[in-house]
Formats: structure tokens, C-alpha cells, sequence
């Protein structure tokens, strides 16, 4: 066997190309669409972008170069920037733990080796993969002070009745709120987090007395952390950047206090034709979340609990 | 004895929070098919009625007989089927790339492509859209078709990947020996091993297309291409009487995706634990 594979690779050595220089040719060539279109999508827009931020260009006629002009302007004489990152922000604070905690709570009740788990696990996660215009405007009628379900569920309760997205104190958190019907996927992803878990462990606990709290706390949250961080570094990502919700629901309102990031990058360069403006407003938000993520990667190592470094 | 008790009240209240929970979750929905069943003189009573009474279908007919659902569906069909083959066949050559062929640098190209996951899309779209208008192509399908061929997205590539990293080695050094290349296979080998992992990618590209609604709003300006998403925000109302006409073209909408989502049931499930899990 061996001496036949040995004669094959002298065999196509004998072509030219060692047997690395082969692989390496083989896997660029099928690397090549993701190498090339990392180049045209990704790595070259950036590029553009940065230049394009350092222009004054309002898409016809030709852009003027004003070095860092958009920067100073954002960041001294521009309030609407800063609310929009302040409306981004305290929606991923209040959104994003929330659904990881919810995401997670659901998927531990799921683990109880219920019967009917299929049923249940598809109600929880089919509306995450309802698309987000129709999702928007399902609930911008569900918000609907007068005629919409959450105020004709709220009234006979005797609970007071919400302005929902349609106050300015309440548009935030009744989109957080609205987010926690769409964490099926982050759900899904514990739920099978859960079930590699190894069994013995809780039994070691059983037999040191512990509860069912014990076990949360001591098995189940300590192995799950990678996968609650894999989970918190998407969902805070991907909360940053909501744009389609605001853009149909509240169109930034009211007064602005839903204006988030990205709606407000929209407007700029879609709506005003600021292109240099917006591209600058890009690559701060590139920088942020690029922030952000490091802040989040350097932390982890506090409360990360990775299985290679038990031993 | 206390064991058991305990297991058992666990049980009855793990069920008690589950239905609870079932219920939250599907009071939206239900008030979606419950407003599209109503027409303005019952949709609008106050307070709201929980049961449509009567029952009125005409939100349908109005959905279609007044908007071009059909045409709309036609147009994002247009773009999603080139778009779903070109995610396919590209991911599944540039995941076997990387799984099934070591080259210098390999792992290094990986992690770079792999952390454009986290790049906000904002940032390359301006540049992007730019491009495609230089290029004459605003207002056509090509901006939302073409960048699916360029491997469909780092996720689906990581996701085929990992599933092809689980095939044995052997097999391809066996055909190796047998005069086979690297095409042969990964279309004689690979590909009929990783039907799954290829039909969970086929179904995320197909709800990318589906649901995508930023990419019609900025390529699309002509009614005559609107998509399916796009469409739906022509239905737009706010205190206005639309309400039953957005409900029921909402819930066309969302139909193929449920029944989608029961015919490939346990593709869904294994593809999200599969992307969440090996990283």
C-alpha cells in the first residue's frame, strides 16, 4: 500500500511540481471565488469607503477631497450623530442580554426531555425565520395603541395601557421587547450546546447533594460559556447594525428616539446623496464595532470557560 | 421518593412554562391571520374582537388583485434562483478548499475571510453601490445576484467546511490512487456524503433572498422589478385603512416559509447547531 502510494507521488513529481506547490495551486484555484470576491465585496470597498469619507461628494459631479472634514463635523457640530449612537446603544444593552437570557431559559426548558419537543421547538423558532418586513409590520399593528393585540391584552388585565413604539420613553424597549420573539436561532444553538453536556456531571452533583440549581450553576452555565459568548459576540454585532424594524415601524420617531445607526447612515447617503458624510459614519461604526468586539474577546478569557483548559 | 417528586414537579412545570411560552409566541401570528380575516368595519372596533366575525376573505382579493403579488413573486424568484445555485456551487468549492486540500497559508486565508463575518454591511455599501452604477447596472437583478457567485457568503462557506472536515481522509487518498482529481472528488465523494450540510445552505440562501429587503431598496427604484419584501411596503399604513390588505399579503408572504420550514424541518435544525457550535 505504501510503496504504491509512494509510486504514485513520484509518479506526479515527475510532472514538474512537488506535491506542495500542487495543493497550493489546487487550493487556490477552488479558494479562488471567496479569495476574489473578498477583494471585490469586502476588501476593496473598504478601501473605497475610507477614501470616499475623506471626500466631500454628493454623488453627481465629482468628489472633492476634504481630509478629515466628515470626522470633524460629526464629531463637533452633528447632535444627531451622537443620538443615534445613543439610541444604538441602549437598544443593544436592553436587547441583546435579554435575548441571550431568553434565548437560553428557552432552551434549558427544552432540554427537560419533554415530550413533544418537535411542537414546541418549532413554535420558538419559526418566528425568527419570519422575514423582518413582515415581522415589522406584524408588530407595528400589534403595537397599535387603539386596536392592536398588546393593549387588548394589557386592558383586561388592569395593567396600564403602553403608547408602545409610539412614545418616545417606550419605542426602545418595546423593540427590544419585539426582539425577544425572533431569538429561535440563538435558542437552537443552546439547545444543542445542551444536549453535548456531559450526563455524568450532573450526576456527580447528585451524589454531593446538590440541586437543580447547583447544577445550573455549577455544570450547565460553566460548559455553555463558549457557546453564550459565540452567541452574545453575534447577536451584539447584529444588534448594532438593526436597520430594517425603524425603518418601517417608527422611521426614526418619535422625536428621534428610535433614530438608530444605521437608519440614520441610510438617510444620509440614500435619502441627502451624502455620500462622503455617510461613508465617514461607516467607518465609525466599523471602528465601534470593532471596539466593541475586542472589548468582548478581551473579557472572555475572565468568564470563558474553554474544555482544553481543564486538565 | 423525594427524587422523584421532585423530577416530576419539574417535569409539570417545565410543561406549565412551555405551553405558557407556546402561547406568547403564537398570539402575533394568530393576530395576523386574524386581522387579514377582517374587513375595516370589524378591524377597526374598539376594544379589539380576539375572533374574526365574520370571517372575510376579500383582504386576499384585494392583496392580489390589486398589488402584483404574482409579479412580485416572479421578480424575486428571478433573482433568488440564480443567486441560490451560484451560493451552492461556489460554497461548496471554496469550503472544499479548505477542508480537503492543505496548503500553505490555508488556515491563515480562513480566519481573514472568516472575520469579514463580523464587518457591518453598511461599511462596503456605499463603495458597492457606486461600483454598480458605474457599471450601468442600478435597477437591474445583477448587484443582488452576482456577489453569490463569489463563494455565497463566509457563514455557508464555514458551515460546508466543517461538515467536510468530518469525512474521513482516507477516502480521497484512496481515490487519489485510483486516478482521481481533486473534481472528481468532490463531485463523486464529497457532494453525495454532504447532502445535508448543502441542503441546509441551500435553505439559509434561499431565506437570505427571500427576506432580503435592503438590497431591493437601494438596486430597485422601477415598480415594474419590485420584489416580494419590497412590494409588502407598498401596502404601508399607519392609522389608515390598509391594515387588512397588509396583513393578508404578510401572511402570503410568510406561507412558503412555514411550509418551507416543515418540509426541510430537520435541516433547520442541524444546520444552526452546526454554525453555532464548532467555532
Amino acid at each position: 500500500m505504501e510503496n504504491v502510494a509512494s509510486k504514485g507521488r513520484v509518479a506526479q513529481e515527475q510532472r514538474g511540481l512537488s506535491r506542495k506547490q500542487r495543493n497550493l495551486l489546487w487550493g487556490l484555484l477552488f479558494t479562488s471565488p471567496a479569495i476574489i470576491g473578498f477583494f471585490l465585496w469586502q476588501f476593496g470597498p473598504i478601501m473605497a469607503a475610507i477614501g470616499i469619507s475623506l471626500t466631500e461628494w454628493k454623488i453627481v459631479g465629482t468628489p472633492e477631497w476634504i481630509g478629515l472634514a466628515n470626522y470633524q463635523k460629526i464629531f463637533t457640530t452633528d447632535p444627531l450623530f451622537l443620538k443615534s449612537v445613543s439610541v444604538t446603544l441602549i437598544y443593544t444593552a436592553l436587547s441583546v442580554p435579554a435575548s441571550i437570557a431568553f434565548a437560553f431559559f428557552l432552551a434549558v426548558l427544552l432540554d427537560q426531555k419533554v415530550r413533544l419537543l418537535p411542537v414546541f421547538r418549532t413554535i420558538f423558532y419559526l418566528p425568527s425565520i419570519v422575514p423582518f418586513i413582515a415581522s415589522s409590520y406584524l408588530w407595528l399593528w400589534l403595537f397599535n395603541p387603539d386596536f392592536g393585540a398588546l393593549n387588548a391584552i394589557i386592558r383586561p388585565l388592569g395593567l396600564p395601557e403602553s403608547k408602545w413604539i409610539f412614545a418616545s420613553d417606550s419605542v426602545l424597549p418595546s423593540l427590544a421587547l419585539m426582539s425577544l420573539w425572533g431569538v429561535g436561532g440563538t435558542m437552537l444553538i443552546f439547545l444543542a450546546g445542551l444536549q453535548g453536556v456531559p450526563k455524568q456531571l450532573y450526576e456527580a452533583v447528585e451524589v454531593d447533594g446538590g440541586n437543580v440549581w447547583h447544577k445550573m450553576r455549577h455544570v450547565t452555565i460553566p460548559i455553555m460559556t463558549p457557546v453564550i459568548f459565540f452567541n452574545f459576540v453575534l447577536t451584539t454585532i447584529n444588534t448594532l447594525q438593526t436597520f430594517t424594524q425603524p425603518f418601517v415601524m417608527t422611521q426614526g420617531g418619535p422625536n428621534n428616539a428610535s433614530l438608530f445607526y444605521v437608519l440614520y447612515l441610510y438617510r444620509k447617503a440614500f435619502r441627502q446623496s451624502d455620500m462622503g458624510y455617510a461613508s465617514a459614519l461607516s467607518i465609525i461604526l466599523l471602528l465601534i464595532i470593532g471596539v466593541l468586539t475586542y472589548i468582548i474577546f478581551r473579557t472572555s478569557s475572565l468568564w470563558v470557560f474553554y474544555e482544553g483548559e481543564r486538565d | 421518593m423525594t427524587i422523584q417528586r421532585q423530577t416530576i414537579f419539574r417535569t409539570a412545570l417545565a410543561y406549565f412554562g412551555l405551553i405558557m411560552l407556546s402561547i406568547i409566541f403564537l398570539i402575533p401570528l394568530y393576530w395576523l391571520v386574524r386581522s387579514s380575516l377582517m374587513d375595516d368595519s370589524t378591524i377597526f372596533t374598539f376594544p379589539p374582537q380576539w375572533i374574526p366575525n365574520p370571517v372575510a376573505w376579500e383582504n386576499y382579493d384585494f392583496a392580489l388583485s390589486r398589488y402584483p403579488l404574482f409579479q412580485y413573486l416572479g421578480n424575486t424568484l428571478t433573482i433568488l434562483i440564480p443567486a441560490l445555485v451560484g451560493t451552492i456551487v461556489s460554497a461548496t468549492l471554496v469550503a472544499y478548499g479548505f477542508a480537503r486540500i492543505s496548503w500553505p497559508g490555508r488556515d491563515l486565508v480562513f480566519g481573514l475571510l472568516l472575520s469579514t463575518l463580523m464587518l457591518p454591511y453598511v461599511v462596503t455599501l456605499i463603495p458597492t453601490f457606486f461600483m454598480w452604477s458605474r457599471l450601468g447596472f442600478v435597477d437591474t437583478y445583477v448587484p443582488l445576484i452576482v456577489p453569490s457567485w463569489f463563494g455565497g457568503g463566509m457563514f455557508n462557506i464555514f458551515l460546508l467546511r466543517q461538515f467536510f472536515r468530518t469525512i474521513p481522509q482516507d477516502y480521497d487518498e484512496a481515490a487519489t490512487l485510483d486516478g482521481a482529481n481533486h473534481f472528481q472528488i468532490l463531485w463523486h465523494l464529497i457532494v453525495p456524503m454532504s447532502r445535508p450540510a448543502i441542503i441546509t445552505i441551500a435553505i439559509f440562501s434561499f431565506l437570505h433572498h427571500w427576506n432580503d429587503f435592503l438590497g431591493p431598496l437601494i438596486y430597485i427604484s422601477d415598480p415594474e422589478k419590485q420584489t416580494l419584501a419590497l412590494g409588502l411596503s407598498n401596502f404601508q399604513g399607519y392609522y389608515s385603512a390598509e391594515w387588512g390588505h397588509l396583513m393578508a399579503a404578510s401572511t402570503l408572504m410568510i406561507l412558503p416559509i412555514i411550509v418551507l420550514f416543515f418540509v426541510a424541518q430537520k435541516y433547520f435544525i442541524k444546520g444552526i447547531a452546526l454554525g453555532g457550535l464548532k467555532g
